[in-house]
């Protein structure tokens, strides 16, 4: 797929940082590589090569002056293109965005700058990441690298597809009922979905508030955390900020599973699940056992509940916050006589179908009459389920199971069927309802020759030792 | 299946009070969607909750203060420039009540 010396971020840091590489070239690289591949793959809805060349030359420059450039010096980050960039489009795949250029950074953007990343380019998402296989974007498709014919998974398919074709070493991208890890275990990549509020929400354009997270993609697990380790912490301009800092996990990545105790998330693990991603889970549960770990069940009776209470609580939350797109303020106006008028064709003109679908069941789920029946009654839920992981969390260090029930379905399969395409999304909900932290880990292929990904959950604030299992099933590979 | 929660004339309704308009096959084909959600998601409606505080955000966290000082804010000029319309310093839009002009 590509020409670019497979070197991990790490690495490229380190490289760039003592002068065995510039910036330049290692970016120069990366572009050869989107410019050779791009055409067949579509990760981005924007290359910024310029901007980037620009950024690296910048780097080479503090390298050469003597001034450490960052722990993350040179290296080519793709961002969702849900991340706000100032100066730089931002459309979360529809066309309701149309044309406007956001007056500021998102928070983790301005981290990773300010870490010395060089950005690459707006990565191709779901519309307002609403979706599981990133067709419902407003610009096209995006394919899966490992097989052009197959989804890379969604709402983040642009990242994890930039990450597996080459065309970044990371990449960013969102979760919100499993936008990160789904695409990254179709793609064969590590996605980290972190703790709710370890990473600010500032820039990050909202879905459903109380389940978005910003996290990233990567080829290894060691790169996953140093984006991770450059992204956290607590930020002001976010009030649902964790205010404690958190101990890197780049630190602890090397000790180990011995002694932990760890769980197979029964419900997320037997029925539904192909033969072949459930042998990849057993094997991943094998690798971890003999490097110590004692595995036993686990059950989470109402993680069961979890895909339908999250397809009430997230519309409603999106139902209110795409209220904002009004022909205002922003994007796209489509003339009429009267404002509530204008409203109405501005909002029916610039989203798509999926979105509307969103809006539609949120606005239901919130009406006079049914509140009670259905959005209230899903907050209960979801009560119960975090209520039922706190029970488990007791007997166990960390869970496992699969992250998708099958690997990357062909373009198209899935989307006249929305209940279809929402059940790619079974086994990553839970950990949204929660606001706990999981990874997605590639281990092995399945009978279609594609990647399995394993899903380690974590409960709040426990991605250390999340990290060390990821390390862990990676080294045994 | 089972009883139709949705009928096309609730769907419309639905529709009117999101600011979206849709075509009569649009209407069709969401009604019987939304149809099939919530038969789906119709398990939780049998769970029994009662007692259970209903969870808004997972973080144990509220009411988060910060020092009433001023700060950096966004350059004006630059976020008009981002609507589609705006005169003086002030976003233009079409008449929002009565006969337009």
């Amino acid at each position: 797929m590509t020409a670019v010396e497979p070197m991990t971020a790490v690495e490229i840091a380190a490289a760039v940082k003592s002068g065995r590489r510039s910036a330049r070239s290692v970016v120069d690289d990366h572009l050869s590589a989107i410019e050779a591949g791009e055409a067949e793959v579509h990760a981005f809805n924007l290359v910024a090569a310029e901007q980037a060349r620009t950024r690296a030359g910048q780097i080479d420059a503090a390298v050469a002056a003597g001034i450490d450039p960052g722990p993350l010096a040179g290296v080519p980050v793709a961002l969702k293109d849900n991340l706000c960039t100032r100066g730089l489009a931002t459309t979360c795949s529809s066309r309701i965005l149309d044309g406007w250029i956001p007056p500021y950074d998102a928070t983790v953007v301005e981290r990773l700058h300010d870490a010395g990343a060089v950005f690459v380019g707006k990565t191709n998402m779901d519309e307002f990441a609403m979706g599981s296989s990133t067709e419902n974007s407003a610009f096209g498709p995006t394919r899966n690298p490992c097989d052009p014919s197959r989804v890379p998974g969604g709402s983040s398919g642009g990242s994890a597809a930039a990450v597996a074709a080459g065309f970044a070493p990371v990449a960013l991208g969102t979760d919100t009922g499993g936008s990160i890890r789904q695409p990254a275990a179709l793609c064969g990549v590590v996605g980290v979905k972190p703790t709710y509020g370890l990473v600010s929400r500032y820039g990050l354009v909202a879905f459903a508030s109380s389940l978005d997270q910003i996290g990233p993609f990567a080829a290894t697990v060691a790169d996953a955390a140093a984006v991770l380790d450059a992204i956290s912490g607590p930020d002001g301009r976010d009030s649902t900020s964790i205010a404690a800092p958190q101990p890197p996990v780049s630190d602890t990545l090397d000790d180990g599973v011995d002694g932990l105790r760890i769980g197979v998330l029964a419900e997320l693990s037997g029925d539904g699940i192909a033969p072949d991603v459930a042998s990849g889970l057993r094997a991943a549960v094998g690798a971890l056992e003999s490097a110590g770990a004692r595995v036993a069940r686990a059950s989470v009776p109402a993680a069961a509940y979890g895909l339908s209470a999250y397809y009430l609580i997230a519309p409603a939350e999106a139902s209110s916050n795409l209220a904002r797109y009004d022909g205002v303020r922003y994007g796209l106006r489509v003339d009429a006589q009267s404002t509530p008028e204008m409203n109405t064709a501005t909002r029916s003109a610039g989203f798509g179908e999926e979105v509307k679908r969103r809006i539609m069941i949120g606005t239901y789920a919130l009406s006079a009459g049914y509140y009670d029946a259905y959005y209230g009654k899903a907050q209960k839920v979801r009560t119960l389920i975090i209520d039922d992981f706190a029970s488990v969390w007791e007997e166990f260090d960390l869970l496992v199971s699969p992250t998708s029930p099958t690997t990357a379905f062909s373009l198209g399969e899935r989307t006249a069927d929305p209940m279809a395409m929402y059940m790619s999304d079974v086994c990553t909900v839970p950990v949204n309802l929660t606001g706990q932290a999981a990874v997605s880990v590639p281990y092995g292929v399945g009978e279609d020759g594609l990647p399995v990904g394993v899903q380690i959950l974590a409960p709040a604030l426990g991605e250390p030792v999340m990290f060390r299992a990821a390390a862990v099933l990676e080294a045994s590979l | 299946m089972g009883q139709q929660r949705i009928t096309r004339a609730e769907c419309a309704h639905v529709a009117a009070l999101a600011r979206l308009e849709l075509t009569d096959e649009e209407l069709e084909r969401f009604a019987a969607q939304l149809d099939e959600l919530l038969d789906h998601v119709a398990e939780v409606e049998a769970l029994d909750v009662e007692g259970l505080a209903p969870t808004m955000h997972a973080l144990p966290i509220a009411n988060v203060l910060r020092p009433d000082v001023p700060g950096e804010v966004l350059d004006r000029d630059e976020v008009m420039a981002a609507a589609p319309l705006a005169e003086d310093g002030q976003f233009r839009v079409p008449p929002v009540l009565g006969e337009a002009p």
